[in-house]
Formats: structure tokens, C-alpha cells, sequence
């Protein structure tokens, strides 16, 4: 039985990943989970500075799933590589560092520093945050935007680079096709859906920022369509995630056409989803009979 | 520290304290290792709620190995949680966040502040604190002031209310003042308002205050940076200035906090 999936060259144990911010860099999970047995971590993104994130309160829950508005607070490039780098590297799993910046030389800047870093086996650029005023998803709603940071990005990155799109767009198609027209090695999607949510009781936001980004079971059909569409437009491989919570959406997401999937949310109402995920997986494919996961891969 | 787990809890009892608060007694693994301020995440039923509710632990049984829950029902979770009965089951995780500096007490004139929904995690401090010289000064809105009379057991009580129909008219700094408490180190937990008070308070005496602090929570083990407070100093772990709540917290020394 193999469970073995390659994207980019970069061959993971499983397709099992943690969706990037809803996992830290792993350490917090350790408690619950055990690392080596997931295909990758993928980290919170991170910036060449400190972000402070957004004011308080960041997270609402809505009917199936939750809002947040973090706003991608995180300790800079620096602190990420002297400590959360280190930590993974304990540990005998791939590690997908998630790339953010406001301004395209941010990211150029974070790329070009981790190119060195052993310990990185792929990037993952995060122009589909949908929380943060500047950068982010104003690269990723815009498909020559999306082409132009892209394009910009591969050529001084040296792990290969995961695009990752977002769902508040007109056609994924069309953003997927950018990507890989700029030179993108994989994409990933979908990131959460722009929400809002009123304390009516309160006449507030639920969220000081307004809106946030949508997550939880409650999208997985949003996501998987959206898988579908994207693996069906472009050759590279897709990270497909939005909502997984176990085994059989995760299957959903690879006859979708996912070449790899991630647990978001769901780590928080379970911190050992990723594990179980990664278990279910491989007692479906004994009692169906599935040689190799990659056999089901778009098999719809 | 004792590691943390997600597991199922059996109800041993339960019961309406005041009009709308309400406790569970809950029997689980990790009981004994609960210290005075920690709180668990109690996971609703409903399949449509993802996350975890933070209530903090208002007494341990380490010989039951249970853990007393008083909680007031905001909320679909919490009114679910009002409706568990004996040999019901409950998804909890815990334990979380980091507990009262009680070392910080010692040999002290120590005093336990709460208001509110604040005033159970008092409880087990106050319990765990015996041996000092301990006083408890609650407030209530009105003269449902559930919990008050265990507080006797372990400390001198006092009692503010808003409406002046128990103990003191007014806060908790208001019956400091007309008991004159003698005070050198506080551990408070209650509504923000009340616990700027108190920061404001403990600067005017020259005593320490340690405070629990509440905000929407979502994973409750430091990954999500969804319950932040903003700290004076650059935080451990963004290096930012905001520390996070769940695990950092929920107590923090006063003077470290910007509120």
C-alpha cells in the first residue's frame, strides 16, 4: 500500500498537511499529535517584519464552521528561523513554510532568506489572506497581479513555490492558470471565505475587523467544487483544504483532484484531526482495496 | 507542567446556583492535575459548533478526580451544557492556561477578587491557598451571590453588590476600602472594567495584582492567535507586544498588561 505523494519533486510520507495558521509551526500540536506522521507542516505565515495581527476580538463562531480576522500576526522572519525551524527539525516530516508580505519585496525578501534553510522543502505564498489590509489578497484577486508576484517569486525562490488562491474570486480557473502560467510549482486552496457576522444583541461585529475569513466544515463543498475546477484547469499538483474534519472528506478532496490535503480548522475542535486523517486514510485504502492513493487521485 | 489532552467527561452531578450559573461536577483523567486558574475547553454536542468553550475550573476533587464547572449560560454551547445529567458524557480539553502565581502569596495578606462569572476560579484558590492570611471580597449584581458562602470555609468574606442589597453598595474596591483589608498581593477574575479597577487599585496601595483575563477563544492552546492581550513588554512568542491569553494567561501580572 503506498500513501506516498510528490509534488515537485518533494516526495511526502502521506498527503496529510496542516492548513497554514490553524497548526502554529507545530509546536503547540505536539502535545496531541505526533509530527513524523504527517506528510508536512505548513507553517503560520510569516513576514521579513513582526505583524502585530488585529485588535481583539478575532474569532466568532458561525453555524458549522468560524470567522477569524487574525490579521497574520507574527514574530518576523528572524524569530521563525532561530526558533520554529529549529524545533521542526526534530522531526522526520516536510516542512511548507508559509510566505506573507504587504508588498511584493516583503515576499521576495522572506523567499530569499529561507532559500538556505535546509530544514524548508517547499514555500507556500500566501496572496489570499483575506484579513490584512495591504499585500495578501490583493494579489490574489487579480490574475495578472497573481501572475506578476508569482512570476517575480520563482525567480529567486529556491524551494519550489505553492501558490495559494483564494475562493473570493469570479473564476478559479482563471487564477489557477495564472500560477502555473507564471511558473508556480503547486497551488493550494481553498483559503477561507470572506464572512461577517452581527452580535445582535450587542449592534456590534462580532469581529473588530468587520469581516473575516470564513472556515470549517461548513465550506467543504465550496472547496472541494473549487478543487475540482482547479485541478481540472492546470497540470501542476493542488493542495486541496477547506473544512476537512476526517478521513472521508479528505478522500472527497483527492477524487476531487488533490494531489495533497490539509486540516485547518478542524485542528482547533479536535487537535488530533491531522493524525486521525492520516489513519483513516489508510484503513479506507485496505478495505476498498486502494494499492495507491495516488490511483484515486480525480477519479471522479 | 501536566501534559494536555482532549477526552470524555462523565457528569457526576450538576445543579442551578443562581439564576442563570450553574455547575457541573465532572470526572476526568487530568482532575488532579488542574491548578487554581486554569480552565478547560468544553465541547457542545451540536455537530454545528466547532470550538471548544473556555470555562475556567472552580474546584478540584483530586479523590474523585473531578473537576466543579460554574458557568453562566450565554450561549446555544452553554445552554446545551445546562441540559447534562448524571452519567451524561462531555468532550473536555484541558487543562489549559497556566493558574495563579500562589507561591507569590506566600506569607502574604492575600486577597481573592471576583465579580461575576469571575468568582469561581476563586473558589480553588482560595482553597489551595490556606495557610496565609486569606481574604475574599465579591461582587455580585444583587443578593444571588452564588458561591459565597463557601469562600467562608477559606478566607474572610466580603461582598459588594450593585444594587446594595448584600455587603457593600458598589465594587469590589469600594468594600476593599470600607473594610480596609489589609492587602499586599490580589488574584482577581471578573469583567474588564472591574479589573482595570483593581490594576489602578493595587498601584495606589503598592500591593501586586494577578489577573485572569477573558477574551473569544478559539483552539485554546496557543496555535490560532485568536485571544490576544496587549502586553508592555515584547511577547515571547510574536514579538509583538501581545500576549496570548490561553496559554501565556489567563493570569497575568497587572503591571505587565496594557488594559
Amino acid at each position: 500500500m503506498n500513501t506516498k505523494v510528490k509534488i515537485a519533486g518533494v516526495e511526502f510520507k502521506n498527503p496529510v498537511m496542516t492548513a497554514s495558521g490553524t497548526f502554529g509551526s507545530g509546536m503547540e500540536y505536539s502535545d496531541f499529535v505526533d509530527l513524523n506522521k504527517l506528510g508536512a507542516v505548513v507553517t503560520k505565515g510569516v513576514a521579513n517584519v513582526p505583524w502585530p495581527g488585529n485588535p481583539v476580538p478575532r474569532v466568532a463562531e458561525v453555524y458549522g464552521g468560524m470567522l477569524n480576522a487574525i490579521g497574520l500576526q507574527n514574530p518576523g522572519i528572524d524569530v521563525f528561523v532561530e526558533r520554529d525551524l529549529e524545533f521542526l527539525k526534530k522531526y522526520d516530516t516536510k516542512v511548507i513554510v508559509n510566505v506573507c508580505g504587504k508588498s511584493v519585496e516583503d515576499y521576495l525578501e522572506v523567499v530569499e532568506r529561507l532559500g538556505d534553510e535546509k530544514r524548508v522543502d517547499m514555500l507556500e505564498i500566501n496572496v489570499s489572506c483575506p484579513n490584512v489590509k495591504e499585500g495578501a489578497i490583493a494579489f490574489g484577486q487579480n490574475k495578472d497581479a497573481l501572475y506578476d508576484i508569482t512570476e517575480k517569486i520563482k525567480k529567486v525562490a529556491k524551494q519550489p513555490i505553492i501558490m495559494k488562491l483564494s475562493p473570493n474570486v469570479t473564476s478559479i480557473s482563471e487564477m489557477a492558470k495564472a500560477a502555473e502560467a507564471a511558473g508556480a510549482d503547486a497551488i493550494s486552496l481553498i483559503n477561507t471565505i470572506t464572512g461577517m457576522k452581527i452580535d445582535i444583541y450587542k449592534r456590534k461585529f462580532a469581529l473588530a475587523n468587520r469581516t473575516g475569513g470564513m472556515s470549517g466544515p461548513a465550506i467543504k463543498p465550496v472547496a472541494v467544487r473549487m478543487v475540482y475546477e482547479a485541478s481540472h484547469a492546470v497540470d501542476i499538483p493542488v493542495i486541496g483544504m477547506g473544512g476537512i474534519a476526517n478521513a472521508e472528506d479528505a478522500i472527497e478532496f483527492i477524487m476531487a483532484g488533490a494531489t495533497a490535503i490539509a486540516v485547518g480548522a478542524m485542528n482547533f475542535h479536535d487537535p488530533y484531526t491531522t493524525e486521525k486523517v492520516v489513519e483513516g486514510i489508510e484503513e479506507y485504502m485496505k478495505k476498498y482495496n486502494v494499492e495507491d492513493i495516488n490511483d484515486i487521485r480525480k477519479i471522479v | 507542567m501536566a501534559n494536555k489532552m482532549k477526552k470524555e467527561a462523565k457528569v457526576l452531578s450538576c445543579g442551578l446556583l443562581a439564576e442563570g450559573i450553574y455547575e457541573l461536577w465532572l470526572e476526568t483523567p487530568f482532575a488532579k492535575d488542574v491548578v487554581p486558574g486554569q480552565f478547560v475547553g468544553v465541547y457542545p454536542a451540536n455537530k454545528a459548533t466547532l470550538l471548544p468553550r473556555p470555562i475556567s475550573v472552580c474546584e478540584v476533587d483530586a479523590e474523585r478526580s473531578a473537576l466543579r464547572l460554574v458557568y453562566r449560560v450565554v450561549g446555544s454551547g452553554t445552554a446545551e451544557f445546562s441540559l447534562y445529567r448524571p452519567d451524561d458524557f462531555i468532550m473536555l480539553l484541558g487543562p489549559l492556561g497556566n493558574g495563579f502565581p500562589l507561591d507569590k502569596a506566600k506569607g502574604k495578606n492575600v486577597v481573592v477578587m471576583g465579580g461575576g462569572i469571575g468568582v469561581p476560579p476563586l473558589i480553588e484558590t482560595a482553597k489551595k491557598l490556606s495557610g496565609e492570611k486569606v481574604s475574599a471580597v465579591m461582587g455580585y449584581r444583587n443578593s444571588e451571590t452564588f458561591l459565597s458562602e463557601e469562600f467562608k470555609k477559606y478566607s474572610d468574606m466580603y461582598i459588594a453588590t450593585e444594587d446594595g442589597s448584600v455587603g457593600t453598595k458598589g465594587n469590589v474596591i469600594d468594600a476593599m476600602r470600607e473594610n480596609n483589608i489589609k492587602c499586599d498581593v490580589i488574584f482577581a477574575c471578573g469583567p474588564m472594567p472591574m479589573l482595570r479597577a483593581i490594576k489602578a487599585y493595587a498601584q495606589e496601595i503598592g500591593a501586586k495584582a494577578y489577573l485572569s483575563l477573558e477574551e473569544r477563544m478559539a483552539c485554546g492552546v496557543g496555535a490560532c492567535l485568536g485571544c490576544i492581550t496587549k502586553t508592555k513588554e515584547i511577547d515571547e512568542h510574536s514579538h509583538v507586544h501581545n500576549a496570548r491569553i490561553c496559554t501565556d494567561g489567563p493570569v497575568f501580572d497587572a503591571d505587565d498588561l496594557e488594559m
